[in-house]
């Protein structure tokens, strides 16, 4: 079976910074990938290539075989790859619903007019924003404005979902109900890579994790072992004689 | 396409009422207030059609005359051998031609460098038509003569400013216009939802284009004698601009609120101070800029926004 998403090899230099180096692996239809590491290891740098917000130097990605790596950002949206930004970026001029309707329009899966308001008041009752629609995201807090954020990801019906640090910058009781939000997403058989540095949500979330560090990819395996592999420890905490 | 609502179709039914107004006047007059009508008329329709661009985008475009004028000299040059109306038609392709081609080269540069490639293109265009009509031809200038008087070019821009306000109001609630309010909030955003935002933008610029170019078309027969520098005039795009600013260019009506007061203050000025003109422009300018940067209907969308904002807080505490 080929893989949701498959990278292989995939390489971005800017000048003389490599920032992702020669990275491959794949991710498998239904599973949530966490992508990991120190700061700076080149994880955004990765879902940009994915998204197509940057051309990757050298390499190829796939989407369910079909290589997407060349395209430009939209037509990658409308194959069927949808993200959140690390920055939360929200449309101030639009209320909550015209968010989320931005995602229904044009990308993978698209509907217009009633179908696309009565989708994205779906969504929004989805991610705990019923009722919220037609308030203007600006006077939103931080975790509702990245509710939006998601449901417009969604509202596509992406097949794959790139969550940049989604779950950054909430507090506890936010970051509780963010997780068990992603943990829904998962049950309902989406395919997920997850930039993520909140421990306890790739523990509790992740099927799979992928470490990258220096923009090589250092481990690839289930979410235990990979935390436990010393050069992964070495990464986050340093080398044992430093 | 969706079908209306009853606040769309009210809207329609209000702008058919207005517009069906404004042919009458001719009626009741042909002179002085027909003459400047004229000149209202055409900035409606120019301010309109420039807003419709760059208004969603904030790409500010100068070429207003290169467009304005290549409409003029379709007609200045066609007009001996092909009927009127199907000279307006030229214009339009010629008008949305450019803007392709315009677009396709510049819509990927961002906006300052936009501005001064616009204004250099409609320099560009009228130093070409220069060039050619004294090497080719015996004289720079047109004559244009028709039996069109002031109150059919009045018509005529009557008619064009209702088509600029139709199309407007039917891309603004189609996936275009959606589409454009992603753009003008986010590209980023815009591109990774599906949006080629290229191709949208191209568009919109060449629907502009078109539109200003028949309005060029139009004013010819009022020329009777055209000469590239008052056809690519480029005061008419610095106007065009000024003129849409004071409106607000985030409503469709917006421009029209800043064309007529500012057309009115025109036509005062120079009447009473031809030599000043420039001065008072160029201060009309400044005061813009400075204390309504966001034009009237901003102002009026500010205090909305404000008065929603606290509606929201309200209803937050009390749920509370």
């Amino acid at each position: 079976m080929t893989a949701a998403l498959s990278v292989r090899a995939a390489t971005k230099s800017f000048g003389g910074l490599v920032a992702v180096n020669e990275v491959s692996f794949d991710v498998r239809q239904g599973e949530l990938l966490g992508l990991i590491g120190p700061n700076g290891s080149g994880k955004t740098t990765m879902l940009n290539l994915i998204s197509g917000a940057l051309k990757p130097t050298r390499g190829e990605i796939a989407l369910s075989g079909e290589r997407i790596s060349d395209l430009p950002a939209h037509r990658i949206a409308q194959k069927g790859v949808a993200r959140t930004f690390q920055l939360v970026r929200v449309l101030p001029s639009l209320d909550a619903e015209g968010n989320v309707m931005a995602g229904a329009v044009f990308g993978h899966m698209r509907s217009w007019g009633a179908e696309a308001h009565k989708l994205a008041r779906a969504l929004l009752g989805r991610v705990g924003l019923a009722g919220k629609g037609h308030m203007p995201v600006d006077a939103m807090t931080y975790i509702d404005q990245k509710r939006v954020e998601l449901a417009r990801a969604l509202a596509g019906n992406p097949r794959v979902l790139l969550l940049d640090e989604w779950l950054a910058g909430l507090n506890p009781t936010e970051l509780k109900l963010g997780i068990a939000l992603i943990d829904d997403l998962r049950r309902e058989g989406r395919t997920i890579i997850m930039v993520e540095h909140v421990m306890d949500a790739i523990r509790s979330l992740c099927d799979r994790c992928v470490v990258m560090n220096s923009g090589r990819k250092i481990a690839d395996g289930d979410v235990e072992t990979v935390l436990g592999d010393p050069e992964v420890v070495a990464a986050y905490l340093g080398d044992a004689d430093a | 396409m969706t079908p209306f609502t009853n606040d769309e179709l009210k809207w329609l039914g209000a702008g058919a009422i207005l517009f069906a107004v404004a042919a009458l006047l001719p009626l009741v007059d042909q002179g002085f207030y027909l003459s400047l009508s004229v000149n209202i008329m055409l900035y409606a329709a120019l301010c309109t059609a420039w807003a419709l661009f760059s208004g969603p985008t904030h790409y500010v475009s100068l070429a207003t005359a290169a467009f304005y004028g290549l409409g003029t000299y379709t007609v200045g040059l066609g007009i001996d051998a092909m009927p009127y109306p199907l000279l307006l038609a030229i214009a339009a392709l010629i008008g949305a031609a450019l803007a392709g081609l315009v677009g396709a080269a510049t819509l990927r540069i961002s906006g300052v460098y936009f501005v001064i490639f616009t204004f250099g293109l409609a320099e560009l265009v009228r130093q070409l038509v220069t060039w050619t009509q004294t090497k080719f031809a015996t004289a720079i200038g047109l004559y244009v003569f028709t039996d069109l008087f002031e109150q059919h070019i009045y018509w005529m821009l009557v008619a064009l400013t209702a088509a600029v306000f139709l199309t407007a109001f039917l891309i603004n609630r189609s996936r275009l216009g959606f589409a454009m309010q992603i753009i003008g909030n986010d590209e980023t955003v815009a591109r990774h939802v599906g949006i080629d935002t290229a191709r949208s933008k191209i568009v919109l610029f060449m629907i502009s284009g078109a539109f200003i170019a028949v309005a060029g078309a139009i004013m010819a027969p009022r020329y009777s004698y055209i000469e590239p520098p008052s056809a690519f005039n480029p005061m008419i795009s610095f106007l065009v601009v000024i003129m849409a600013l004071l409106g607000g260019t985030k409503r469709l009506w917006g421009p029209l609120v800043g064309v007529i007061p500012f057309t009115i203050l025109m036509d005062q000025v120079s009447a009473r101070f031809p030599n000043h003109t420039m001065i008072v422009i160029g201060l009309a300018f400044l005061a813009i800029v400075y204390l309504i940067p966001n034009g009237v209907t901003g102002l009026l969308e500010q205090a909305r926004a404000r008065w929603k904002a606290r509606a929201a807080r309200m209803g937050q505490e009390k749920a509370a």
